[in-house]
């Protein structure tokens, strides 16, 4: 006789998950879509852009930091969480200046793209506008900070596998900001270096690399060719 | 004179350079530095062997913490809508004008800056404000001048006239807690008696629940502390009381210190913890010194310490932490992070800290009312105390009662009290509203008033707003949407933007520029806020509008255009510095009244 994996449903449909899962990993494990932008597979659950809000035993819940457990009946598909993630990308678009048609990621940014999976026509809301700069004062890299979403996986990456804690963030609320550790407070002050983990995990063109801007044209990008959901669907499928 | 890097050393040796009491060094070398240079905040990350970012990052949060120079008087005005009631806002401009700052800003000579800061915890003796993080209480216009003056005069704070810092307990009414007698010791004695087990189930008896608002039974917190693995325990009280409108923590804190360390040493006692922390908001900061004096009474009378009252193994010690301007750190992962030293940014729960807190360690969190409630529960036995109040919500509820009423001040009843009853005793008339439990907590009107206190009816954690029928109920609900816009801690989107642009909104109205439009965009902030945010502070801080849009309409009413909408820019306005540069001013110089 087999034990059972233990299962939960997702919008009625069943997804195995193991021990000690979060609800998100599971869906993403089994090629259950379930939108998320600060959530990377190969860090620890972060829980701050909350995209990947659900509804569990109709009670609100990150997907992303909740772990998955027998019983639990999973809404992702609503069109009310539906509506509350396009009006999160366009929180996200307002907050910061996001000008699709001159930025570098266009069509490799993971906003971008769930700006498209949602249907997001205009950003809604007033902009902030806030006035924040570059820093371009690394040979290899720049922040864009007007472009930065807060979602810490820099922060994240150099602390926890590149071991060089060079980032955080600063302030409350809307004066949050992501900052710099050197005493000028400028990137070409550290040792960050193109070859760190943080130089790559950017899901939006905050951090961007120098000299390679453009050499795959825009329109063959990852998500010009499909949306983030197939694409994240087909991830799953082609891991070995 | 001495120099940062002096002040630095001093600080961090301490603290024995534990990075954890960040939080506690920056306000120590803050207190004799005035402000927290780039200098000294490297200073800092030297000498902690910490990143210069953490330094920086937790600077950046606390409101109390500056990263400029803020002058040697730092002078910040009470703003809750407490305080505006009574004409704070008048004697904030008052001021502005005497030392010629602008608001939020710093004198010319670099002296004197003068702001806003959240609630202060003083709505019963207001309007307040803080100089230097010393509460001064009952301003008038002579007093403001005088403060005015002082400051500029540089004389030292501690030759100010004592009367400014004078914090009044104004007990109206007083129950089993307040009321009661109590002797030193006699608390712990009892609980000993009891044994650890046997006070446990206690308290489990007298189904007491926490007194910050969730209203989680406290003998199962202690229980699932003392179960849950780890190496090490911890107890915190949390002193955060930082809801506008609530200052029942500091009266407890100022005149039953006693009775809030042996609530903690018996909780210790029960879990099996022998460290304990009170986390006190920055705002009583007046109250730290007698605080550490009488946690000194106690070790030296065997009340803290080794062995307490000769019970062995009963091993308890307290220490204090003060928080720094953050609302935010009253909930309760968000306090140990800032325990911790960092930015209090309320962490992922489940884990609960009951198995992972401090340290990620088994951690008891506690309401300062709670467990002053535990020492009576020790002394009368869980039966007796569950014989008061309701059956759901057992024992009494302190009340911190302010606005409209001829006696604010703090009411102690037994839980079911009715919300007419205490708007008798505190003598209030022609009410209109009252708020209950802060900005986070229910507008309730006329029709509500028989409602009771009580967890199954109208929860509180302990704020009794009262408003009049002369009050403009939309101008609270605005005063609570500034109030979340700045204290949301900024980690998750939905909180971080939306609260902003909710009290965007609520200035369009203001402005007399709002249509139903904004209305449905509140609406649809609050809903998305309340569905989606990381904490409470997210999901509760649109409450407000949706209960005043509901109750008081007229008041958004009158101010609401009657077109769909209507844009937030002011074509006339824009042209004014054209006007202002060609030097016109007449009728072709303006757009018409169709703007």
């Amino acid at each position: 006789m087999t034990i059972a994996e233990p299962v939960i449903t997702i919008d009625d449909q069943p997804v195995p998950f193991r021990p000690g899962q979060t609800i998100l990993e599971a869906a993403l494990e089994a090629g259950v879509y379930i939108p998320h932008l600060c959530h990377h597979p190969d860090f620890a659950p972060h829980g701050s852009c909350k995209m990947c809000s659900v509804v569990v035993n109709g009670r609100p819940a990150s997907a992303c930091a909740l772990r998955a457990a027998p019983g639990q009946e999973v809404e992702v598909d609503t069109p009310e969480l539906h509506a509350f993630r396009r009006t999160l990308v366009q929180l996200l678009f307002v907050e910061g200046n996001h000008f699709c048609p001159g930025c570098e990621k266009s069509g490799s940014c993971q906003l971008q793209a769930l700006g498209y999976e949602f249907e997001m026509m205009t950003p809604h809301f007033v902009h902030f506008f806030p006035n924040l700069g570059v820093d371009a004062s690394h040979p290899d890299a720049m922040i864009d900070l007007s472009r930065c979403i807060q979602c810490e996986l820099c922060v994240r990456a150099s602390r926890d596998i590149d071991g060089k804690d060079l980032f955080a963030l600063a302030g409350r609320g809307l004066n949050a900001r992501l900052i710099v550790n050197s005493p000028s407070g400028k990137l070409g002050d550290t040792n960050f270096s193109v070859t760190d983990r943080a130089a790559h995990v950017c899901p939006v063109g905050a951090i961007l690399i120098k000299r390679v801007g453009f050499a795959e044209p825009i329109g063959e990008r990852l998500y010009d060719l499909e949306p983030i959901s197939a694409e994240a669907a087909r991830c799953v499928i082609e891991e070995p | 004179m001495t120099s940062a890097d002096e002040v630095v050393a001093s600080a961090v040796a301490k603290r024995g350079g534990d990075p954890s009491y960040l939080l506690q060094i920056l306000r120590e070398t803050q207190d004799v530095l005035d402000w927290i240079s780039p200098e000294t905040a490297g200073l800092v990350a030297e000498r902690l062997r910490i990143p210069l970012t953490r330094v920086r990052s937790t600077v950046a949060f606390y409101s109390f913490l500056h990263a400029e120079p803020r002058g040697r008087y730092r002078l910040l005005f009470s703003d809750n809508i407490t305080d505006q009631m009574l004409g704070s806002r008048e004697l904030f401009a008052h001021m502005l004008a005497r030392l010629k700052v602008e608001p939020g800003g710093l004198s010319a000579d670099g002296l004197v800056s003068v702001g806003l800061t959240s609630c202060t915890g003083m709505c019963d003796q207001g309007p307040a404000l803080l100089v230097n993080n010393r509460a001064v209480t009952r301003l008038t216009g002579r007093r403001v001048d005088e403060i005015s003056d002082l400051a500029r005069e540089g004389v030292p704070l501690d030759a100010w006239p004592a009367d400014f810092f004078r914090v009044d307990d104004n007990i109206r009414r007083a129950d089993a807690l307040l009321g009661g007698s109590f002797e030193p010791g006699r608390t712990l004695r009892a609980a000993i008696a009891r044994g650890r087990q046997g006070m446990l189930d206690e308290m489990k008896l007298s189904n007491l629940r926490g007194r910050g608002g969730a209203g989680f039974p406290t003998g199962m917190k202690w229980e699932g502390c003392r179960d849950a693995p780890g190496s090490e325990r911890f107890v915190v009280c949390n002193a955060d009381e930082g809801e506008p409108g609530t200052f029942k923590d500091r009266t407890l804190l100022q005149t039953y210190a006693a009775r809030v360390f042996e609530g903690m040493a018996i909780a210790g006692f029960v879990a099996g913890a022998a460290r304990g922390f009170l986390y006190m908001r920055g705002e009583y900061q007046f109250l730290l010194a007698p605080l550490q004096a009488k946690l000194g009474a106690m070790r030296r009378a065997n009340l803290l310490g080794r062995d307490i009252c000769g019970a062995e193994g009963f091993d308890f010690d307290i220490e204090i932490h003060l928080g720094a301007g953050a609302y935010v750190c009253g909930e309760e992962s968000a306090l140990i992070e800032s325990l911790e030293g960092k930015p209090g940014r309320p962490r992922i729960r489940p884990p609960f800290p009951v198995t992972s807190g401090y340290l990620g360690m088994p951690t008891i969190v506690d309401n300062v009312e709670t467990l002053c409630e535990a020492t009576e529960v020790a002394l009368r036995g869980g039966r007796a105390f569950a014989g008061e109040g309701t059956k759901r919500s057992t024992g009494t509820k302190i009340l911190s009662v302010s606005g409209d009423c001829e006696r604010p001040g703090l009411y102690e009843y037994p839980y079911g009290v009715r919300i007419s009853q205490v708007l008798r005793d505190s003598g209030a008339r022609d009410v209109a509203a009252v708020q209950i439990s802060g900005p986070s907590g229910a507008c309730l009107t006329p029709d509500e008033f028989e409602r009771r206190i009580a967890f199954e009816d109208v929860p509180t954690a302990g704020a009794f707003m009262i408003f009049g029928a002369q009050r403009d109920l939309f101008e609270v609900a605005r005063n609570f949407t500034h109030f979340f816009a700045h204290e949301s801690c900024g980690f998750c989107t939905p909180c971080r933007v939306g609260t902003s642009l909710a009290r965007d909104l609520m200035d369009k109205i203001a402005a007399g520029r709002g249509a139903r439009y904004e209305i449905n965009e509140l609406m649809r902030l609050h809903r998305l806020m309340q569905r989606t945010s990381h904490c409470g502070l997210g999901q509760t801080a649109a409450n407000s509008i949706a209960d005043t849009w509901s109750k008081f309409r007229p008041a958004y009413e009158r101010r609401l255009q009657r077109a769909d909408f209507s844009p937030a820019v002011d074509l006339d306005a824009a042209l004014s510095q054209a006007r202002e540069i060609s030097g016109r001013d007449d009728a072709e110089a303006h757009l018409g009244a169709e703007a």
